[in-house]
């Protein structure tokens, strides 16, 4: 899933506390998961703007309202949110990164008569897993091009510090990386595993330079599926 | 010849090597680098220039292997590939050609967490092993990575580093066959202290044939102190220090501390130079050049051989 992380609440304050009007959009998939930016933050977050702005004794409205999914047009065009939005002054996106972009442009292109401005209450941190319980750590870069079969199901990619694709570098030890001694090795988790499958042949060939072209190097990429199109 | 440099010249001709290494200032001061290369002249066959060592910002190494050269010296320019992409990294491989540059070590580099620039964003667009075969290709096939021609010859002897103690200890060995593979033609290794770990993985690269198809110059360093000794032991990622030889120190009393780590080292050097597989040393006196030619001579190590 995408996690993400709230903003110190500064922050988020410094983003709205211009406006009279601001309307809260929580997202009811990853960051619901990962308890950054579901119903229950939404809640959370309104009644902190409520009680900061109205110290300054100023008139304020601070809504509260949920998408199922703010990436996506069909969980977004409900008439009710419209003109809740519509009605706002500014709009606080608890999605990710790609919510509060798809927000963006989906609120402006239904919208037609006045610009809408959404902000992020989010840092979008990684994609990742949930390890333990309150506890998240980052699995895929998307890189485009998966080696997982090659590296035994570890990703060289993400999980070792400098990326490497030949092996673990000098500075790992006791099975943990010279960056923080609190994380595992990558190369050595993932040469364990290819001994223990008795695959350690497959990483005895220098492994070619790597196409970062499918990775993140040229703009926002795009996948078109034919089949899908209507 | 792969290069027609002094290293490759002496290792060839079965001459016991030792290079040392010299790290550029934090500045643009040449004269800096031309004070630390006299000490080293006539002392080492050639010079390792780091390049941004423990990622802190310095004169970069092709510069400072450039004012070597004019000081009568014999560069080995480090490389590491934390900053530079294929790109710049093939087109100052060019560069440095061009400007006498005969030897390089390609390295993986420190991370940039631990350097003076934490919040700057790496590169490790390749990594050490892809730059050897990058090297190779470019001098034995006279292309870049893309196919095309190169216009003219690089002459360049390709090394590499390599840490017999960091883990997991029984890949070490694979990791290094690996560099061979991709067409590496030395390799230095990290600071040994630890004999007894290293004796055995040289054992089992020798079993491999892997000293034959390299040429292995063994890393060592001068310890001055037991603060230092336990301080490396503590922070320095893949060393390992017995606890032997933080007593020896200990025993030679603090004024006496520095003199009885050359005396070890100088042993220890002795030691390597017997050791099968083993064709010279890597002499790391680092901030200490000055007392490079006394070690080397202590040890037996001069005259130094004309290439």
């Amino acid at each position: 899933m995408i996690v993400g992380e709230r903003k110190p609440f500064s922050e988020i304050l410094s983003m709205v506390e211009r406006y009279s009007k601001i309307l809260i959009i929580g997202c009811g998939s990853c960051v619901t998961v990962c308890m950054a930016g579901g119903e229950e933050e939404v809640k959370l977050l309104a009644s902190q703007l409520r009680i900061a702005l109205r110290k300054n004794n100023r008139d304020v409205e601070v809504a509260e309202a949920m998408a199922l999914r703010q990436c996506d047009d069909e969980y977004m065009n409900d008439p009710v949110l419209l003109d809740r939005v519509r009605a706002a002054d500014i709009v606080i996106s608890m999605a990710c990164g790609v919510g509060v972009q798809h927000a963006t442009t989906f609120f402006n292109r239904v919208i037609s008569d006045k610009p809408i401005k959404v902000v992020p209450a989010l840092n979008t941190t990684f994609m990742g897993a949930n390890v333990d319980v309150g506890i998240w750590e980052e699995r895929c870069v998307g890189c485009g091009n998966c080696v997982l079969e090659k590296t035994g199901g570890i990703c060289p990619i993400t999980m070792c510090a400098k990326s490497l694709l030949n092996g673990p570098c000098g500075g790992s030890s006791n099975g943990k990386c010279e960056v923080d001694k609190d994380k595992d090795c990558a190369w050595h988790l993932i040469v364990e595993r290819l001994k223990a499958l008795g695959e350690l042949d497959r990483i005895k060939e220098v492994e070619p330079y790597k196409d970062w072209r499918p990775s993140h190097h040229g703009g926002p990429r795009r996948i078109v599926r034919e089949d899908m199109r209507i | 010849m792969k290069s027609g440099s002094n290293l490759e010249r002496l290792l060839e001709r079965g001459e016991f090597v030792v290079t040392g290494e010299l790290g550029p200032p934090k500045g643009p001061d040449g004269e800096a680098v031309r004070e630390k290369a006299r000490m080293l002249k006539g002392n080492v066959d050639a010079v390792n220039i780091t390049d941004n060592q423990t990622a802190i910002v310095r004169m970069s190494s092709i510069a400072a292997c450039k004012i070597l050269i004019d000081e009568g010296l014999e560069p080995n320019m480090q490389m590491v590939a934390r900053d530079r992409n294929r790109i710049a990294m093939m087109s100052d491989i060019f560069g440095a050609s061009a400007l006498g540059i005969r030897n390089m070590l390609c390295l993986s580099g420190d991370h940039q967490t631990f350097g003076n620039h934490p919040e700057a964003k790496n590169v490790f667009d390749i990594d050490s092993i892809q730059m050897i075969h990058m090297v190779k290709t470019m001098r034995d096939e006279h292309k870049v990575i893309c196919g095309e021609e190169i216009e003219g010859d690089l002459k360049m002897f390709i090394g590499a580093a390599c840490n017999p103690f960091a883990d997991p200890a029984w890949y070490r060995p694979l990791r290094l066959a690996k560099k061979v593979e991709a067409g590496v033609d030395f390799i230095q290794t990290q600071c040994i202290f630890d004999m007894k770990r290293f004796r055995e993985f040289m054992k089992q690269v020798v079993d491999m044939g892997l000293h034959e198809k390299c040429k292995i110059l063994a890393g060592v360093t001068p310890l001055k102190s037991v603060g230092m000794a336990r301080y490396m032991a503590n922070n320095v990622s893949g060393i390992i220090i017995p606890e032997e030889i933080i007593e020896r120190l200990k025993g030679a009393g603090k004024n006496n501390a520095a003199n009885e780590g050359i005396k070890m080292l100088c042993e220890q050097m002795q030691e390597l130079r017997e050791m099968e597989g083993i064709a010279g040393i890597h002499l790391m006196a680092i901030e200490w050049e000055h007392k490079v030619g006394e070690i080397m001579e202590t040890a037996g190590f001069l005259p130094r051989p004309k290439a």
